[in-house]
């Protein structure tokens, strides 16, 4: 495992909120992040389906794009959301574990873009896509 | 039968009133296992909803400034959203009588929107206190509609967050 996993696990695991969703660092490396959150009945949003609500997908596309945004060689410091679009394509399958990928595509002096994708199990269709942009410190 | 001029029936009760409405609030909030996590809240005035967002430690997203994480504040604006839609969306039927309160309280709710997609933009960092947000519909169609969410916390004129939601609207027999 590459120390900036690590470092970046050990940072994510002292978030309140992003542990409290049992939210999980797969990879980190250079503007390009992988985070993971598992089923839970506790998030869910729509109790007839077992579906899990939106806010919370939400709130792994946040944590993800802004780790992207942290983990980009230009970037050397925490980062601020500015904004975030979020567009759901499916409802997640319940009981699945769902995925985030999130890439840093550009970096300004202030500004980082990100996007990213979320999955469950199939990983041919997305869940949904978001973008955002975050405050950023260059180095 | 519609409430003509000619005949003019007597006003309900206040208790009658109150219950109803409470109670379709109550429906539309306390089944949803995400809201009672976060432990959204709604004040209700007449048919104007506030929601609340009590502060708790899991809501943190940065420790060390402390802030509320911008996942969180999402959530909170994605769930008030709704709320106030599938409110506006049953308001009718539920005060003509079309729907009953009780069908709703056995889980008989029916078909609520959907979200399509969600902006927020991030004004100011959320303090760990409590937080409170208000939306309004400002299109609702057959098919789609769009609600504006605003969040504040000490100062309603200096909000923290804003939000548009667009969502697609159950299908509905008239």
């Amino acid at each position: 495992m590459s120390d900036k996993l690590k470092v970046a696990q050990q940072f994510m695991s002292v978030l309140p909120h992003a542990h409290a969703l049992g939210m999980e660092i797969i990879s980190f490396s250079d503007g390009e992040v992988e985070l993971a959150m598992n089923y839970d009945e506790r998030f869910v949003g729509d109790p007839e389906t077992g579906v899990v609500h939106g806010g919370a997908v939400s709130a792994l596309m946040d944590s993800c794009c802004g780790a992207a945004a942290m983990s980009h060689p230009d970037n050397s410091g925490p980062t601020v959301t500015i904004d975030l679009r979020i567009d759901y394509m499916r409802s997640a399958t319940p009981g699945q574990r769902i995925k985030a990928k999130a890439e840093c595509y550009h970096v300004t002096r202030a500004v980082a873009f990100v996007r990213a994708q979320a999955f469950d199990h199939d990983e041919s269709r997305p869940v949904a896509t978001a973008s955002g942009t975050f405050s950023v410190a260059i180095k | 039968m519609k409430a003509g001029k000619s005949h003019r029936t007597k006003p309900e009760s206040v208790q009658v009133i109150k219950q109803r409405r409470d109670g379709v609030l109550k429906a539309l909030v306390q089944g949803v296992p995400y809201i009672q996590f976060l432990g959204i809240q709604f004040d209700r005035r007449g048919d104007e909803l506030t929601a609340i967002l009590p502060f708790a430690e899991k809501l943190i997203g940065n420790p060390v400034l402390p802030a509320l994480h911008g996942g969180a504040t999402a959530a909170f604006l994605e769930v008030s959203a709704i709320i106030e839609l599938s409110w506006a969306m049953l308001w009718d039927d539920v005060e003509s009588g079309k729907i009953k309160i009780d069908a709703l309280s056995d889980g008989k709710m029916p078909s609520l929107p959907r979200t399509i997609g969600f902006t927020v933009d991030y004004l100011r960092t959320g303090l760990p206190r409590d937080a409170y947000a208000r939306a309004i519909v400002t299109r609702s169609g057959r098919r789609y509609a769009s609600v504006h969410v605003e969040a504040w916390q000490d100062n309603r004129q200096r909000p923290i967050a804003q939000a548009t939601g667009r969502f697609m609207m159950p299908i509905h027999k008239r």
